[in-house]
């Protein structure tokens, strides 16, 4: 240990004596480690804030779409037709059992009114399980009910930005506000859910009972159908499973067979999750690369320095060995010297890597993720490069002859 | 007295290239405990080659060297490490002190391989450069020192861990005559206190403050003082450089 202790002192010195060519040496080092831990930063940032929008959907997700129709040759696209029923859903809920929860709704704009603010916002027809479906919550008053739904009453859940519009600081709950012109009861406020992966605001939202927005507001062509059914797996495990044996009800609910072609489609959301984890995992990877690449170069770079310092002190190296330094005490002399440089760089590089994506944060406004984890492999890491690059010119240090070293000018 | 080193028909030959150079051609002598030896001859009579093997740094191609009663060539280089950091002590004529190390700290390097505690090496630092002269010159750098002084600072590096010899490869070499007579009368100085030295040189005034003269040529001793019978010398054979 005290041997340890010696080979860092006389490291410490010797970098002291060439401090400029020291921290010229550690510039490569530096950019690789900062390149890393900024690069990482940002990246798991980017891909938090991705995830968190997905699963802002909600988990375990299938969503059922109504399809195209072929009418006389025709085709329509995708939801073309309004083809799937409340039935379908409460059909789905009760027949499919990986489902655990199911919840149809139907989508229309329009203008509200509040005394004298007016807003224009998307409106949802929507049944109870709408908020355990999403993962909501309802921060004041109450949700939807059943029986809301069931007698198409005049009631009302009003996401923040709507609320923000209409009422300001103003309590909304029990407050009448008219919606294309009829008067509705708002019932509860939603909790802030923020952007979706598309970037829409999600809290610019009025939950109508469904039934009430079917009959009401948006005027379908035909009653009772729904736009979209989102269908809640029991677990992620089941996902699958369900969306078979949602698939399954369906096809048989609708005809579908060889001579009719399905008129819904069903899509997985965790797919669409899967696919952004597997792109930012990709993105990261090669961010790594380039970031190991430059600590490579950053690591030839101290192998170079040490080359030329090893035969600059020759005879230093020589009256070590005449004064009964053994070939390990050279050795270890030298990797230290390396070692610490690069080390020094490692954390010069850290602390510039982590106030540079501090900057990013505050600057561009992306997210910046900074863990423990990537602090302590980064370290590591630089450290390896120190032994790996630092090995070869320390042992050509603790192999020289001793008479030519002394002899050395 | 006891025997402190005992070289018995050492050889050394050099093979470079295809050229086979015979440095030593079986030279046998004995240095007993409290001697002030040097060596000398014309360059390329052996006798640096003499001193490296002496010193440990290279071992013989034939016969045996006896240092305190160890035959050093059975020796693995880390035993030889540990030889010439317990039993021999180096003077070189480029002083050879480590620059931006102050005096003491060159004075203690041999003591930090020789895994001595940090407090213990000061002291025995300290005694070393008082006994050549340098009480007061700790701090000073090899740089803020004239050459005779670094000289000094070298001898006490020597000196340190009380080998069983000290070895000065032309000690004098790069000094003036004045800073030279000092320096001698110091090595005079401690071979009185009983430290056995040996010293090559090519200059006889210098040679002439030791005890006993040994000199080389062509790779043979053809004249020893101590009136042991040297090597009878080999008939005149002449050498190409």
């Amino acid at each position: 240990m005290s041997t340890f202790l010696q080979s860092l002192l006389i490291a410490v010195r010797a970098l002291r004596v060439n401090k400029m060519r020291a921290l010229l040496t550690m510039l490569g080092i530096i950019i690789g480690i900062a390149a890393v831990i900024a690069m990482v930063a940002i990246g798991s940032g980017a891909s938090k804030m991705i995830s968190d929008q997905i699963s802002s959907i909600g988990s375990n997700l299938l969503l059922v779409l109504p399809g195209s129709m072929t009418s006389g040759g025709m085709r329509s696209g995708s939801g073309g037709y309004q083809t799937l029923t409340y039935d379908d859903a409460k059909a789905i809920k009760a027949e499919c059992p990986s489902v655990a929860e199911v919840a149809p709704s139907v989508r229309g704009g329009g203008q509200v009114v509040y005394g004298n603010q007016n807003w224009s916002t998307v409106l949802y027809g929507v049944t109870p399980e709408v908020i355990t479906v999403r993962d909501w919550t309802v921060v004041a008053g109450r949700n939807i009910s059943q029986s809301d739904v069931d007698g198409a009453a005049k009631n009302c859940l009003i996401g923040q930005t709507v609320a923000d519009n209409l009422f300001g600081s103003a309590d909304p709950i029990g407050k009448i506000i008219r919606i294309k012109k009829i008067p509705f009861t708002v019932i509860g406020l939603l909790g802030k859910k923020g952007q979706s992966p598309q970037g829409q605001d999600q809290d610019d939202v009025i939950y109508l009972p469904l039934r009430t927005a079917q009959r009401k507001l948006l005027g379908s062509q035909f009653p009772n159908t729904v736009g979209s059914i989102m269908v809640q797996a029991a677990s992620a495990e089941v996902l699958k499973k369900a969306e078979e044996e949602v698939t399954a009800l369906l096809n048989q609910r609708h005809r579908v067979g060889p001579s009719r072609e399905a008129d819904y489609t069903v899509r997985n959301l965790s797919e669409i999750l899967a696919v952004s984890e597997q792109s930012s995992k990709v993105m990261s990877m090669l961010l790594g690369a380039v970031a190991s690449i430059s600590l490579v170069v950053g690591g030839i770079g101290i192998m170079n320095i040490m080359l030329v310092s090893v035969t600059e002190r020759t005879r230093e190296i020589g009256i070590r060995i005449a004064i009964g330094a053994k070939k390990r005490d050279i050795l270890l002399q030298f990797l230290t010297e390396a070692v610490l440089l690069t080390t020094m760089g490692g954390i010069i590089g850290m602390l510039l890597g982590v106030a540079g994506a501090r900057l990013v944060a505050t600057l561009v406004g992306w997210p910046t993720l900074i863990s423990v984890n990537t602090i302590v492999i980064a370290f590591a890491f630089s450290a390896g490069v120190g032994v790996f690059f630092g090995f070869y010119p320390a042992r050509k240090a603790a192999s020289l002859n001793p008479i030519e070293a002394l002899r050395y000018e | 007295m006891g025997e402190v080193v005992r070289l018995d028909e050492v050889a050394k030959v050099y093979t470079m290239g295809e050229e086979r150079v015979e440095a030593l051609r079986g030279v046998s002598f004995s240095v007993n405990s409290g001697e002030f030896v040097s060596i000398m001859g014309a360059s390329g009579s052996g006798k640096s080659t003499c001193m490296n093997i002496l010193g440990c740094l290279d071992v013989p191609t034939r016969g045996a060297y006896l240092l305190d009663g160890v035959d050093v060539g059975r020796l693995s280089q880390n035993e030889l490490a540990e030889i010439r950091n317990r039993k021999l002590g180096f003077v070189f004529q480029g002083f050879n002190l480590l620059a931006r190390t102050t005096a003491r700290e060159n004075v203690e390097l041999p003591l930090v391989y020789g895994q001595v505690p940090a407090a213990r090496r000061r002291t025995r630092a300290i005694e070393a450069l008082e006994r050549v002269g340098l009480s007061g010159r700790e701090g000073h750098f090899p740089n803020q020192l004239s050459g005779g002084q670094q000289q000094r600072v070298a001898i006490a590096r020597a000196l340190v861990n009380e080998p069983a010899i000290i070895l000065a490869d032309e000690p004098t070499g790069n000094l003036d005559s004045k800073t030279t007579v000092e320096i001698m009368s110091i090595f005079q100085e401690l071979n009185s206190q009983g430290i056995t030295i040996v010293m090559v040189t090519h200059e006889p005034e210098v040679a002439a403050f030791t005890g006993r003269q040994i000199i080389f040529r062509d790779g043979l001793v053809i004249s020893d003082t101590s009136g042991a019978p040297a090597a009878s010398a080999a008939p005149e054979e002449v050498h190409g450089p």
